[in-house]
C-alpha cells in the first residue's frame, strides 16, 4: 500500500499541515529537535574533544610527530650521533629536539638551612638538556611560558621549571609528591647531578597540559652534558616535527628500516600516548556512545509526544479523510514527514550551530581542564551518520503514534467516541 | 442503488447489549432522493452509517450496485467510499488546514488523478455550489453555510454513484439550509442518487421518498 499517490497525498496533507501550523508550534518543535541533535553531537564530541585536546597537547607538547626513546633497560639511545646525522639528511622533518635527561636533586632556601639539617624544601626532578632553539621549533615551549623568560642558547646556569614542581602553581599537600615553596622566576636555587652542585637561576616556569613538562627542570643541553658527563653526545629522547602531509606511521616505518629502531624505540605519536589516555579514549568513547543512544531515545520519545498529541487532536479528521475514502497509509505518511521535516529542519540548524560556530568558537577559545585544552570534535560524517540515525528514529516515533489513531474505528473517530 | 437485507446493529452499553437496528430491509433505486426521518435516537443515523460503509452492522446484508459489501475489508471498503460514494456531515468535516479547493481536490487526488486535473475539478464543484470566490479561504474563513457547500462539493466532485447527507442541515440557519436543500434537488435533477438523514420536516418533503423510522424499525415509508 505504499504506493505513490499515498506518497504524495501523504506530503500534500503534510506540507499543508506544517506551513498552516502555528508559528510557536513548529518553533518550537524545531527548537527541540535542534538541542536533541546539539545532545547528540556536542556532549559525546566535547567527551572526545576533551581526549583530543590531552592527545594534543601530548602530541605537540611532548612526543611530536615521532618520538624516539631509549629502550627498555638502556640509559640513552646508542649512537646517537648516528641517528641525528641520518635525521639531519632527511628532508621531510621540520624539526627534531634531541633531550638529555638526568635525574637531579633541586634545593630552594638553601642558604636559610643549617648544614647539619636536611632541607626540606628540596625535591627531586627529571632535568633536561635541550638546544633551545631545537626544542621551541619542535614543542614550542616558549609558548607555555607563565612566568619569567625563556632560555636562549648562551644562557649559563639558568633553567626552566615545569609548573608542578612550583608550590605557587602546584599547591600539593603530599609525603609523596614534594613541590618547591618560594620559587619564581629569578629565584636561584641549588641543582645535584651526580655529585656536582650548581647554582641555578629560575629563568622562567612552564605550564603545560602535559605532566612530564610540567615535572621537567629545562637547561641547555652544552651544560647538562658536562655536569652529567656525556661526552659521547648520546641523548636520551629525540622528539621528531614533520613537514605538513607526511604520514608518521610511513616515517617511523622508515626509521626503523634505516636501523634506528635497533638502538632506540621509535613510535609515533599514538604509540607513544600515555596507557591512561588510550584508556579514557576507550571509556570516554563509551560514555559517548550512551549519551548518545540516550539522546536519540529523548528524541524519540520528545517526537512521539509532539505527533501523538498533534494526531489525537485531530482524531477527528483523520477519521474524516478516512471517510471520505483516504488511504490510512497515506495519512500515516503525512505524520512520518511531518517527523521528517522537523528532524532534518531540526538537524540543519544544529549542523549550522556546530560547524558555524561551536567549533570554530572551541577550536579558538578550547575549554581549560586541567590535562586538556578541551575542543569539540565533530567528524561531519560522525555528525551525518547520527543525523540519520535521528531521522530514522523519527520516522519510527513519528509513524506508531499515528498508526495508532488511524487504526481506530472511522465512525468512531469522526464522531469523537472512545 | 442500495439493498439493505435484515440489517441489525447491536451496541454494547456497559454490561447492556442496545439493539439500535432490528432487521431493516429497504431498497433505495439509483436516482432516488431518499429522507430518512425519525426522532433523536430513532436509529437513523445509524442506518446511514451502515449503508455508507462507516460502520460494520451486527448482521444483515447490504448491497450497493448489486455487489454484498458486507465481506469488504477495511482497505476495500475505503477505496470503495472513494470510488462510489460521496459524504455531507452534519458538521461540515472540512479540515482545517486545507484551503476549501484542497479540500475538495483531496479525494480526487487520492484517485490518482494529477494535481492540475484534481484543482480544476474542484473549481468546477466549487463553483457549482457557488463557492468560485472562495477558493483559497481556509475553514476558518468560511461561514456555516459556506463550509457545508464546500462540503457537499467535495462529496459529489469525483462524481459519486451515492451521494449520503447526514442532518446537512442541523447547524444552519433557514437561509443557508434553503440553499443546501436547493444544491440538493439540483444534483437530484441531474440524476444523483441521494440518502439523507434528517429530522426537519419541511426539508424531508423535498425528497422524492420519506424512509419513517422509530425504535430501530422502519415504521413508514412515504412518496413525495
Amino acid at each position: 500500500m505504499f504506493s505513490f499517490i499515498n506518497y504524495r497525498l501523504g506530503l500534500f496533507l503534510a506540507i499543508r499541515q506544517v506551513r498552516r501550523a502555528s508559528l510557536w508550534t513548529n518553533a518550537l518543535i524545531i527548537v527541540v529537535m535542534t538541542l536533541t541533535f546539539l545532545n547528540l553531537v556536542v556532549v559525546s564530541g566535547i567527551l572526545v574533544g576533551l581526549i583530543q585536546g590531552a592527545v594534543d597537547a601530548v602530541k605537540v607538547e611532548y612526543t611530536s610527530d615521532i618520538f624516539i626513546s631509549t629502550l627498555k633497560g638502556e640509559n640513552y639511545i646508542e649512537n646517537s650521533p648516528d641517528v641525528i646525522s641520518i635525521l639531519d639528511k632527511d628532508s621531510r622533518i621540520e624539526a627534531f629536539s634531541p633531550r638529555y635527561l638526568q635525574s637531579a636533586r633541586l634545593e630552594a632556601d638553601y642558604k636559610l638551612q643549617h648544614e647539619d639539617k636536611e632541607n626540606k624544601n628540596a625535591i627531586s626532578a627529571s632535568v633536561a638538556g635541550i638546544n633551545p632553539i631545537a626544542e621551541d621549533n619542535v614543542s614550542g615551549i616558549s609558548d607555555i611560558l607563565i612566568e619569567g623568560s625563556y632560555l636562549e642558547p648562551g644562557d649559563y646556569d639558568q633553567v626552566l621549571l615545569g609548573s608542578y614542581l612550583t608550590k605557587q602553581y602546584f599547591p600539593i599537600e603530599s609525603s609523596v609528591f614534594n613541590t618547591l615553596d618560594n620559587v619564581s622566576a629569578g629565584t636561584k636555587i641549588r641543582m645535584t647531578i651526580n655529585g656536582n652542585v650548581r647554582e641555578v637561576i629560575v629563568k622562567g616556569i612552564t605550564k603545560s597540559k602535559v605532566d612530564e613538562t610540567n615535572m621537567r627542570v629545562y637547561m641547555n643541553d652544552t651544560q647538562l652534558r658536562t655536569l652529567i658527563g656525556r661526552d659521547d653526545y648520546n641523548v636520551n629522547e629525540i622528539a621528531i616535527k614533520l613537514k605538513p602531509g607526511i604520514n608518521p606511521d610511513n616515517f617511523r616505518d622508515s626509521l626503523v628500516a634505516q636501523g634506528i629502531g635497533q638502538v632506540a624505540r621509535v613510535q609515533t605519536f599514538v604509540d607513544a600516548e600515555p596507557k591512561f589516555i588510550k584508556d579514557m579514549i576507550t571509556t570516554f568513547s563509551i560514555l559517548g556512545n550512551i549519551f548518545s543512544s540516550l539522546g536519540l531515545i529523548v528524541a524519540a520519545i520528545t517526537i512521539f509526544i509532539v505527533i501523538f498529541i498533534n494526531a489525537i487532536t485531530r482524531r477527528k479528521f483523520i477519521g474524516i479523510l478516512k471517510g471520505i475514502g483516504i488511504s490510512g497509509r497515506a495519512i500515516e505518511l503525512s505524520y512520518i514527514f511531518q517527523s521528517v521535516f522537523y528532524a532534518i529542519i531540526g538537524s540543519a540548524l544544529g549542523l549550522a550551530i556546530v560547524y558555524g560556530g561551536l567549533v570554530p568558537y572551541l577550536d579558538a577559545h578550547p575549554i581549560n581542564f586541567p590535562f586538556s585544552d578541551g575542543i569539540l570534535v565533530a567528524p561531519i560524517m560522525s555528525s551525518l551518520l547520527r543525523l540519520s540515525l535521528l531521522v530514522v528514529s523519527t520516522i519510527i516515533a513519528g509513524y506508531l503514534p499515528a498508526r495508532m489513531i488511524v487504526r481506530k474505528n472511522t465512525l468512531d473517530s469522526i464522531l469523537g467516541r472512545n | 442503488m442500495i439493498e439493505v437485507k435484515n440489517l441489525k446493529r447491536n451496541f454494547q452499553d456497559g454490561e447492556r447489549e442496545v439493539t439500535v437496528l432490528k432487521g431493516i430491509d429497504l431498497r433505495v433505486e439509483t436516482g432516488e432522493f431518499v429522507a430518512i426521518m425519525g426522532r433523536s435516537g430513532a436509529g437513523k443515523s445509524t442506518l446511514m452509517y451502515q449503508m455508507s460503509l462507516l460502520d460494520e452492522p451486527t448482521s444483515g446484508e447490504i448491497y450497493i450496485d448489486e455487489k454484498n459489501v458486507h465481506d469488504m475489508g477495511a482497505e476495500a471498503k475505503t477505496k470503495f467510499r472513494l470510488e462510489k460514494l460521496g459524504y455531507v456531515f452534519q458538521d461540515y468535516a472540512l479540515i482545517p488546514d486545507l484551503t476549501a479547493i484542497e479540500n475538495v481536490a483531496v479525494p480526487l487526488l487520492m484517485t490518482g488523478m494529477s494535481k492540475k486535473s484534481a484543482y480544476k475539478i474542484a473549481t468546477e464543484a466549487l463553483v457549482k455550489v457557488d463557492l468560485g470566490d472562495h477558493l483559497h479561504q481556509l475553514q476558518s474563513q468560511l461561514s456555516g453555510g459556506e463550509q457545508q457547500r464546500a462540503s457537499i462539493a467535495r462529496a459529489i466532485a469525483h462524481k459519486p454513484n451515492i451521494l449520503f447527507a447526514d442532518e446537512p442541515t442541523a447547524n444552519l440557519d433557514n437561509e443557508s439550509s434553503r440553499v443546501i436543500m436547493d444544491i440538493f434537488l439540483t444534483l437530484h435533477q441531474a440524476g444523483q442518487t441521494i440518502v439523507m438523514v434528517t429530522h426537519e420536516e419541511p426539508y424531508g418533503k423535498l425528497a422524492q421518498k420519506i424512509i419513517r423510522i422509530d425504535d430501530g424499525q422502519i415504521t413508514k415509508i412515504e412518496e413525495n
